[in-house]
């Protein structure tokens, strides 16, 4: 029994991390609480939807579909929205307000398109089959979140540590201007950034419309507060922390729902993230930043 | 006069709304003010908003001993979780705070025997008149007037500056944050002690994260260098979406891309007094 439930918070945690990844990627590289990544989160599953309902186009195509659709309205939100606050140098609040904006128009326009109800994948998207292994029980769903989770993370991962691309990200992260002064081309990679936090977002998207095969226009809410939870959790702008913190908070709520109730699955997470704020502000894995005078 | 009649009753909740929705903007302009991004504001309306429906429904108490229920509630609640949670900066003391905001939702959810679990409270008695929404909002504008010319108000805009020289300037950091905190928190019990015996039904829902986000739009979009900005903020928001009818579907569409050119073009809020004496200084030219 615990081994069964093993696997369902692996792969519920494992969405959480995809989600949570991008999330901290743009806290950690443009410095801004993107409230819109709920919203991008949602697009990419509904383009996931109409490729594989409409189009009659098989999985693969749609997660790739929903990478790019995703990506793109990153890369469009940097740019149009973004990008003139960082060159009107608004005040820090600011930008994460105008996500908030783009939130409720992409929410209510999904709503305006695709109505409000629930939307499912055809049957037969994702075969029905359940493997066993060493005794347990797994979906191919559940299977396939994992991973493909695991794969996106590690390359992250390489690309973060072992490329230039990455070691341009880490130096932007500590302090732009620096990076400009560098040479490093610091609006192109906040592009790029935007597009890759999206896209990961909207994989994310698809996977929890395949797990909990129902898509509605506010899915990203409830996820959006998840992924700030586990951001938290994992220090803000980590990736590793933010991976971590979504296996995290996967573990918990499972169990959570298991052996307590599911009336309290939610408390758990943020009881856990307002417990975990109290005793180490700066989250599990986070740095404690000195202010110099 | 039945043209006024007509009026307030199509629109007399809206307008309505707008006094509390004012409140709950200059709750979170208190904090603000002080330089804390405390997020905990719609947590503490749905206190005061609990409390105050429960003193009436279950004690018989008299409103105006339901309202004061309502602030006093919240505020201690405040007293409680300040203590640890002020510590914190920035973004984390948004966290902090956001989660304290959740955690209440959930146990509102999880006291079935209380508070009516997810169905809520039916059927709270419709005691707020117009004119005490109207007494509420331009009490707490005087206060916090007063306030901002004040002592107090120097010390808080001390702390928004630099918290470090503030404190070497002899200003009590913790305990004017405290006072911040806790005001702000009674405020926002007044709004949804208010709402609470306006609206008939109160429920978990309405307190949550989207409401914490909403109260911080209000302030941030009126902008939060006077006491205007949160009352202008709070009426955009609450108007904005009702004159919009027209646009049936896309309604809030045109809501949310209006909010994102309000905020790419007027990024210190709509009410800014800096602008207003630059315009003076230079004759009206624009300078951005």
């Amino acid at each position: 029994m615990l081994e069964q439930q093993f696997v369902n918070a692996l792969s519920l945690g494992c969405v959480y991390a995809l989600f949570a990844l991008g999330f901290t990627l743009i806290f950690g590289v443009l410095g801004v609480i993107n409230l819109a990544h709920g919203a991008v989160f949602m697009v990419g599953a509904y383009a996931a939807l109409v490729v594989v309902a409409n189009l009659g186009l098989p999985l693969w195509a749609a997660l790739v579909a929903a990478m790019l659709v995703a990506g793109l309205l990153g890369a469009v939100i940097d740019r149009l929205v973004l990008k003139p606050l960082r060159r009107r140098n608004a005040p820090h609040l600011i930008p994460m307000i105008a996500t908030i904006g783009v939130a409720i128009v992409l929410n209510n326009a999904a709503q305006a398109f695709f109505g409000a109800g629930n939307l499912r994948f055809p049957f037969g998207t994702v075969p029905e089959g359940v493997l066993t292994v060493a005794g347990l029980h797994v979906t191919v769903i559940e299977l396939g979140i994992i991973l493909l989770s695991f794969a996106l993370m590690a390359v992250l991962m390489i690309v973060m540590r072992r490329t230039q691309f990455g070691r341009a990200l880490r130096a932007i992260a500590e302090s732009p201007k620096a990076a400009w002064l560098l040479g490093i081309n610091v609006e192109r990679l906040f592009l790029t950034t935007s597009f890759a936090a999206a896209a990961l977002g909207g994989v994310a998207g698809v996977l929890i419309g395949l797990y909990a095969n129902a898509l509605y226009p506010l899915m990203g809410q409830p996820m959006l507060h998840k992924g700030i939870a586990v951001v938290i959790l994992g220090g803000m702008g980590d990736i590793r922390g933010a991976m971590l913190g979504g296996l995290f908070l996967g573990f918990a709520e499972v169990l959570s729902v298991a052996y307590v109730g599911s009336t309290m699955r939610d408390a758990v997470a943020f009881g856990l993230l307002f417990l975990i704020l109290l005793v180490r502000p700066q989250g599990l894995f986070g740095k404690v930043v000195q202010r110099k005078a | 006069m039945s043209g006024f009649e007509d009026f307030w009753a199509i629109y007399g909740n809206v307008v309505l709304t707008l006094g509390t929705n004012s409140l709950l903007a200059l709750s979170i302009w208190l904090t603000l003010a002080c330089g804390m991004l405390a997020m905990a504001n719609a947590a503490f309306m749905g206190i005061g908003a609990y409390a105050a429906a429960l003193l009436t429904m279950n004690y018989e108490a008299s409103f105006p001993v339901a309202l004061a229920g309502g602030m006093v509630a919240p505020a201690l609640v405040a007293a409680l979780i300040g203590l640890p949670t002020l510590r914190l900066s920035g973004v984390y003391l948004a966290m902090a705070t956001l989660g304290f905001g959740e955690v209440v939702r959930v146990t509102i959810l999880n006291t079935e025997s209380l508070t009516g679990g997810a169905l809520g409270l039916n059927g709270i008695p419709q005691l707020t008149q117009w004119w005490h929404v109207v007494l509420a909002v331009v009490l707490v504008l005087l206060v916090l007037w007063r306030v901002r010319r004040s002592k107090v108000g120097r010390a808080f805009d001390a702390i928004r500056g630099d918290e470090t020289a503030a404190g070497l300037m002899g200003i009590d950091v913790r305990s004017t944050k405290m006072l911040a905190f806790v005001a702000g928190a009674a405020i926002a019990g007044l709004a949804g002690a208010l709402n609470a015996h306006l609206t008939f039904f109160i429920g978990p829902g309405e307190y949550g994260f989207d409401r914490g986000v909403e109260i911080l739009t209000m302030a941030i979009l009126g902008g939060i260098g006077g006491l205007a900005g949160p009352v202008i903020g709070a009426c955009i928001l609450t108007v904005l979406p009702e004159a919009l009818r027209g646009f049936s579907d896309f309604r809030l569409v045109v809501n949310g891309l209006i909010l994102v050119l309000i905020v790419l073009f007027l990024p210190q809020g709509i009410w800014d007094p800096a602008r207003f004496s630059r315009w003076l200084r230079k004759g009206g030219r624009r300078h951005a």
